[in-house]
């Protein structure tokens, strides 16, 4: 009883403190400074034609490498504590419709989310929603065949492949081009306005980034659910 | 337009996010959990941010729900509690 | 615009609730999915400018002009990642569950109480 009216009393007291941010809060008209700058940046120094593409790869680089390392302690975290241990059973094998719809819509699905992450700096999408749709795809086939094992350590070579490449190539920034360009996409030529090769080392990057959340999030669904 | 849209849609998530937390049945919950995801999703094409709806959209109410899913399973197998 | 803003908040509050009151493992974990979204929703709110389109400059958008006609894109930047990361450690927090649900065989938070003094 005296538990549900201080539970009451803590939700009054974030309801109050929220509320003078609701009140007085003014939306704004026209674009700030910041953002100007990178949206007119990207138009002009970049050639790109999604705008939060290049403030992920580029003006804020270093956070998408942090982010990258976040997702990889999560994995490291999961494949410790969820140590597969031998089991020997083998469940019915699912019937052969299942089987085959599943391989066929497997090589579709991969194909999906390869087109989303090159074409990144394009339309919309970029290698964090091109990596998920290839976790999807190896999740469609952990759920319909039952006897299936993932090599883990093609898992693992994809994975630390295209860490240390995203590495290496931002450090190629700051050996070609200056001691202030980390990450910096103007190694690779710049192209024009809205082609495929266009932007630099953007397309690239982006890749890896997507080959390397695809792989770690399939090493996590697969120690989570597979047999 | 928009407004209205997202007004209707936010009444449809509050209920949602009520019954995840107050059914007793867990896959109904997580279940209703996935509904908030997908709704938001929705929002988030009001609000002009396409990169944001397609990653909430497949990570929301994919992954989130399936890894919920697979805890249970793995729970379920070694008794035969709740 | 203020209904989405309104939203987020709302579903910040019910989340916290729910962490707060519940007595199962998952439901609590669920709870903290909730917060996850509601705040997501009310940073990617921020953002929006009246009237205005996507950010992304193809042929529909005037290019020289195009700092008149976008939304703000940085918003969209950080939820991105944002989004990801609450997935992980959702992860990690379930495998968490299952190991102590191993151990103890007991879902409810009353059974875990060896760190109260």
């Amino acid at each position: 009883m005296i538990k549900r009216i201080f539970v009451l009393l803590a939700i009054l007291g974030l309801i109050l403190m929220f509320l003078p941010f609701l009140r007085d809060f003014d939306f704004h008209e026209e674009l700030g400074e910041l953002s100007s700058q990178y949206v007119e940046g990207s138009v002009n120094d970049l050639n790109t034609q999604n705008v939060v593409t290049a403030v992920i790869v580029t003006y804020r680089g270093l956070d998408t490498l942090g982010e990258v390392t976040v997702l990889f302690l999560a994995t490291a975290g999961v494949g410790f504590l969820l140590r597969k241990k031998k089991t020997s059973k083998k469940s019915r094998k699912s019937s052969e419709l299942l089987q085959t719809g599943s391989q066929f819509l497997f090589v579709l699905i991969i194909l999906t989310g390869v087109y989303i992450f090159t074409h990144g700096h394009l339309t919309p999408g970029g290698g964090f929603q091109g990596g998920v749709l290839i976790t999807t795809a190896f999740l469609l086939l952990i759920l319909t065949d039952t006897n299936l094992k993932i090599n883990h350590r093609i898992l693992l070579f994809v994975e630390s492949f295209s860490g240390a490449f995203y590495v290496i190539i931002g450090l190629l920034g700051v050996l070609l081009i200056g001691m202030n360009s980390f990450l910096d996409p103007a190694i690779l030529s710049l192209g024009n306005f809205g082609k495929l090769l266009s932007a630099g080392a953007i397309p690239l990057i982006y890749s890896l980034i997507g080959l390397k959340v695809g792989s770690e999030l399939t090493a996590i669904i697969d120690r989570m659910g597979g047999e | 337009m928009i407004s209205i849209i997202i007004i209707v849609l936010g009444i449809i998530m509050i209920i949602a996010a009520f019954l995840a937390i107050r059914l007793k049945n867990l896959l109904a919950a997580i279940i209703s959990a996935g509904v908030i995801s997908l709704l938001a999703s929705v929002i988030y094409l009001m609000l002009a941010a396409p990169d944001v709806a397609m990653t909430e959209a497949a990570i929301g109410s994919g992954l989130t729900t399936i890894i919920f899913i697979f805890t249970l399973k793995k729970i379920k197998k070694g008794d035969l509690d709740d | 615009m203020i209904f989405a803003l309104i939203l987020g908040f709302l579903l910040l509050i019910i989340g916290i609730y729910g962490m707060l009151t519940q007595k199962n493992l998952i439901k609590i974990i669920i709870g903290f999915s909730i917060v996850d979204t509601g705040v997501h929703i009310i940073i990617v709110s921020i953002g929006y400018l009246r009237g205005k389109t996507a950010p992304i400059i193809d042929a529909g958008v005037d290019i020289k002009n195009a700092v008149n006609s976008v939304v703000d894109p940085i918003p969209s930047a950080l939820v991105l990642t944002a989004i990801v990361i609450g997935l992980a450690v959702t992860a990690l927090m379930l495998s968490y569950v299952i190991k102590l649900y191993q151990k103890n065989k007991s879902l409810s938070i009353d059974d875990y109480q060896e760190l109260k003094w």
